[in-house]
């Protein structure tokens, strides 16, 4: 996979300049930099017109985010196969190359480097899991490797990370929350209780939904925080307070089918009104037997995972080219359930990536600073095959896109919108401006 | 929720968790009676026991209970097949030295895991329970199955007790327990006996496996958790002590239950942890056995 | 020990230390910044050998010290501004504080006990991390401030991502460890471990008091450990719960076992190797821990003491 002619003729070049840095050590020059003024490298940018762009996919193919991986890296392939199919982006053919990462964020900054360093890509997406995330955005930031995640976190969204992060693709936990949490209160109750994992994805949870609830008039009344790696649920189901009326659950990782059964074994039919994110049950048939009971309750859905009746034609054609069938599974195998709500974000990010190397001009890594501000020009995208899911807010200064939510009802099995949000129920006053931090 | 029935679940799944356990670590706790060795894939065994029930339940597409049934003897027979032939090529030839030993057993360890996710794959996937049965109390639901895996825990308990005590089989393994060079003297084959007892160690492990896949599913990484228990419940009841095991994973499954009540669950491992770190200290001979060489 | 013996180790070591700081013109990129990580971890993976190979006490729990490091250092630059120099102190005093309370208590055991119970005591570490996840936010981890990646000190200016200077740090950091180990292990203190680690009993009667003798590598070890942490978390910039995972404690032992375990560079050598085993293995397949397995078994049947340990014994008996 790795190029390794190039690597060979470039090695006196970039050992020059490696010198003459040592020697005036203790100034500032960071690594990025000396690629960039080193002869090598220029010419091997001027050489590649025809070379592909190279975009590094880092993939949870192992680990606990496995099952995303596997559809992230499906739907990444259908992506490229189409921009490729239309020529490219500037007239080149983009390569994609995919590294795991075992989804742990070791591994993950090593990946990164492994990018930046010996596949030379022009760009890093696709991360998941926010702990992989928050390992390996520094050392992104630090190689001025574009990096642009797909995770729902909160962390590219609240300025934490650094100029080089974006979220162009799916909404953060926080907008999702604020925009659904005044339906909550009016549909299903007032006094919830949340059950969300005891770790970064959780907290994005346990740290928004209060307040947004709070604003409806609403009150979370008991919070459940369950340890990543738990494998059993029933024990902290009691703690659900008997005048709940709403139950929020979110959870991840393999264990999200024992969760949701053990929860319908503890309540039957006499349950509070349940609403959760998809994620507890992403990947999951929902024609599993122990799962009747989430019958009549609630889901987050970022695209519905099954075929709705207004249907759009854009999702018509995303789901044959990533190869689902109208219930969200494989068309191969109708037991390999997608991570269809989810999953979408991947497609988004690569034609945003294509949207702004294409108006930056984009011809090779000493571009990468155009590209840059060309993401981060970008104020909206609109509902076409590029955005499939639907159109979106993207606010330059903090990296985020911000689109509509779904809330769907279990129906017999399948899930339907009952509720969709519009993109100014989830805007919140943004503070973060990664534009002021140097390229 | 009221205390009372709070109480009434946690035991319900303490006795679960118990039942699981008490399986698992008696496997650890027999290989290390007899043979005076770690067995730190002895978790391991017990995924590749999920692994293969959702295998042989997936090829018996008609009743739930028919894939189950015949789950629950191939794959514990797979995997003790597995666990002789490792015994066979690794620990043998090592010659049983005690720390040796550990260090194969972690290769082990990555060895099956990683195998695992060659083949069968990263994803959790579910097996379905012989039936489904949900008993309603007054303030909450309990699954029928559960109450099954624990009868079922109970007679192969039974039935261990009596293979050990009762039969000439356990009689030999006994003694090889008690003194490897006298029964070695009266003609004991002891490198067969210990063959033998590492496979039962790991079959007891996938029986366990078994007995609870229906109820979490089997993932490649779902070895670690019982590994660790066991050993806690091991050193806590004394290695090689049928009683002690029984009576140690009751206990700690049942406090796991009742103490995650009042405390965190990680705070609740956390001490627990510690504790038998500390227990195994100050009181190592009495609950090594004799001693550890 | 002869003057030439000695002038000949002095001049083995100076030797790998100099040809790892010329490697750094001929790099490519790659390898620069993979052979930076892979040198903090052989000091990781050397302390460990202090113990597990000199001692002949194999510690199932090390992770616990590199986490304290990493953690005493990070969680000190992340949360105040004492500045990194002093956080990275910090990070090896709570190495050293940590490595003494274990092995007041875990030094009463010996054997499979020991093992148990050093990996018993790592997992308490880790759920300690987990546990406290409101400041260390657990599995996700901190990520270090840009007030601790550039930074004056003492009229310097230090930019911690200059990929030239991280190289540099670590191997600096590399080649003082080297030296304390080496003249730790040649001194009275060394001799008497490897006595400890050949018969206990024996060394005890002669008048060695040998708890004391275990507990300072364990300290020495645990320590060096930290230090290795420490560095890891403030030149990589990001600490996380993961890193005090018993993987990380397997990871040492395999480095000291596939390197030569009582000897001053397997370790080194072992980190290097298995490094880009698991690289290049991650290439063709996803169970690239495999490797790790295969090797242990593999080392442990067929090489138990390592390259550099089979090397000392066929032809180099001079090497320390």
């Amino acid at each position: 996979m790795s190029d390794k002619t190039t690597d060979k003729t470039k090695e006196p070049k970039s050992s020059i300049t490696r010198r003459s840095t040592l020697l005036g050590m203790g100034a500032a020059t960071g690594a990025g930099i000396i690629s960039s003024v080193s002869p090598g490298f220029v010419r091997y940018a001027q050489a590649q017109t025809s070379e592909p762009i190279k975009l590094g996919f880092e993939c949870h193919r192992t680990g606990i985010g496995a099952s995303y991986g596997r559809w992230y890296e499906r739907v990444a392939n259908a992506a490229v196969k189409i921009i490729n199919d239309e020529g490219g982006i500037n007239g080149r053919p983009v390569q994609l190359i995919v590294e795991d990462d075992g989804t742990d964020p070791k591994r993950g900054a090593e990946v990164v480097e492994k990018f930046a360093t010996q596949h030379k890509v022009d760009a890093v997406f696709g991360t998941l899991f926010s702990h992989v995330v928050v390992g390996a955005a520094p050392r992104a930031g630090e190689l001025k490797m574009p990096y642009l995640v797909v995770s729902e976190g909160t962390h590219v969204s609240s300025g934490s990370l650094n100029r080089y992060c974006f979220q162009p693709g799916i909404t953060d936990v926080r907008s999702q929350v604020t925009s659904m949490a005044p339906w909550i209160t009016k549909n299903l109750g007032k006094k919830v209780t949340m059950i969300f994992p005891d770790y970064a994805f959780g907290y994005d949870h346990r740290d928004n939904l209060p307040p947004a609830i709070k604003a409806q008039g609403g009150q979370v009344v008991e919070m459940i925080a369950v340890p990543p790696t738990e494998t059993s649920f029933t024990r902290y189901l009691p703690r659900i307070p008997t005048d709940t009326d709403v139950l929020y659950h979110i959870m991840v990782g393999p264990a999200v089918l024992t969760f949701v059964t053990e929860l319908g074994q503890f309540y039957g039919s006499q349950r509070p009104a349940i609403f959760g994110f998809i994620d507890s049950v992403e990947a999951v048939n929902l024609a599993t037997p122990q799962l009747g009971f989430l019958d009549g309750t609630y889901f987050w859905e970022g695209m519905p995972r099954y075929a709705q009746k207004d249907q759009s034609q854009w999702d018509k054609l995303y789901r044959a080219a990533v190869g689902v069938d109208d219930n969200g599974a494989s068309k191969a195998d109708p037991k390999d359930i997608s991570t269809y709500a989810h999953m979408y974000g991947v497609w988004e990010t690569l034609f945003t990536i294509k949207q702004a190397m294409q108006s930056a001009g984009y011809a090779g890594p000493k571009d990468k600073a155009k590209f840059i501000e060309a993401l981060e020009a970008i104020e909206k995208f609109d509902e076409g095959r590029d955005h499939p899911q639907g159109d979106k807010i993207f606010n330059g200064k903090n990296h985020q896109a911000y689109g509509h939510q779904n809330i769907s009802k279990v129906n017999g099995a399948r899930m339907d919108v009952v509720h969709r949000t519009s993109i100014e129920d989830g805007m919140y006053e943004v503070k973060a401006d990664y534009t002021k931090m140097s390229l | 929720m009221a205390f009372g029935p709070f109480l009434l679940l946690a035991t319900l799944e303490g006795l679960l968790q118990a039942a699981v356990l008490t399986l698992t670590a008696l496997g650890l706790s027999l290989v290390f009676g007899v043979m005076r060795v770690v067995n730190v894939a002895h978790g391991e065994f017990y995924m590749l026991g999920a692994v293969f029930a959702w295998w042989v339940a997936s090829m018996f597409g008609m009743h739930p209970a028919v894939g189950f049934f015949v789950a629950l003897i191939v794959s514990p027979i797979i995997v003790g097949a597995i666990a002789f032939a490792s015994e066979r090529l690794i620990l043998k030839r090592l010659n049983y030295d005690p720390e040796s030993t550990i260090v194969a057993t972690i290769g082990m360890l990555y060895i099956i895991q990683q195998t695992t996710l060659l083949t069968y794959g990263p994803d959790a996937r579910p097996v379905p329970a012989p039936f489904y049965y949900r008993i309603q109390l007054p303030w909450f639901g309990y699954s029928g199955y559960n109450l099954f895996v624990i009868v079922a825990a109970i007679v192969m308990l039974v039935a261990v007790w009596f293979v050990l005590s009762r039969t000439r089989l356990g009689l030999i393994m006994r003694a090889t327990q008690f003194d490897r060079e006298t029964a070695q003297a009266f003609g004991i084959p002891i490198e067969r006996v210990y063959a033998f007892v590492f496979a039962a160690g790991a079959m007891l492990a996938a029986i366990a496996a078994v007995l609870i896949v229906p109820i979490r599913q089997a993932h490649y990484l779902m070895g670690l958790d019982p590994l660790l228990l066991s050993f806690i419940v091991v050193i806590l009841g004394g290695l090689g002590s049928l009683r002690g095991t029984v009576v140690a994973a009751l206990l700690i499954g049942l406090s796991d239950g009742i103490i995650s009540v009042f405390f965190s669950p990680t705070l609740a491992k956390m001490i627990s942890t510690l504790l038998v770190a500390l227990v195994l200290v100050f009181k190592p001979e009495g609950l090594f056995g004799a001693k550890a060489r | 020990m002869t003057a030439s013996r000695t002038m000949r180790v002095i001049a083995l070591h100076v030797a790998v230390l100099a040809a790892l700081f010329l490697v750094q013109f001929v790099l490519p990129d790659y390898h620069y910044l993979a052979m930076t990580r892979v040198m903090v971890l052989a000091i990781y993976a050397m302390g460990y050998n202090m113990l597990f190979g000199y001692t002949g006490l194999l510690s199932l729990g090390h992770a616990m010290f590199f986490a304290a490091g990493l953690y005493g250092a990070g969680m000190t630059a992340y949360y105040t501004d004492l500045g990194v120099p002093l956080a990275f102190l910090i990070g090896i005093c709570c190495g050293a504080l940590l490595s003494l309370i274990i092995g007041l208590v875990a030094l009463r055991t010996t054997g499979v006990a020991f093992m148990i119970v050093t990996m018993m005591f790592g997992q308490v570490a880790y759920l300690t991390i987990t546990y406290f996840t409101d400041y260390t936010r657990g599995e996700e981890g901190l990520t270090m401030p840009a007030s601790a990646r550039n930074f004056d000190f003492l009229g310097l200016h230090v930019d911690l991502t200059n990929a030239v200077l991280r190289y540099n740090l670590a191997l600096a950091l590399l080649a003082i460890t080297l030296f304390v180990i080496l003249i730790l292990v040649r001194g009275p203190m060394g001799r008497v471990l490897i006595a400890i680690r050949e018969n206990e009993p024996r060394t005890l009667m002669l008048g060695f008091d040998t708890f004391r003798t275990k507990l300072g590598a364990l300290v020495v070890s645990g320590t060096i450990s930290a230090m290795a942490g420490a560095a890891y978390g403030l030149l990589f910039a990001y600490i996380g719960a993961s890193f005090a995972s018993i993987q990380y404690s397997i990871e040492a032992l395999l480095f000291t076992l596939l390197g030569g375990a009582g000897t001053v560079l397997g370790p080194l050598l072992g980190s290097i190797l298995m490094f880009y085993m698991i690289d290049i293995a991650s290439e063709y397949t996803a169970a690239y821990l495999l490797v790790t397995g295969v090797a242990l078994v593999l080392l442990v049947l067929f090489f138990p003491k390592g390259i550099l340990g089979t090397i000392r014994e066929r032809w180099l008996p001079w090497l320390p």
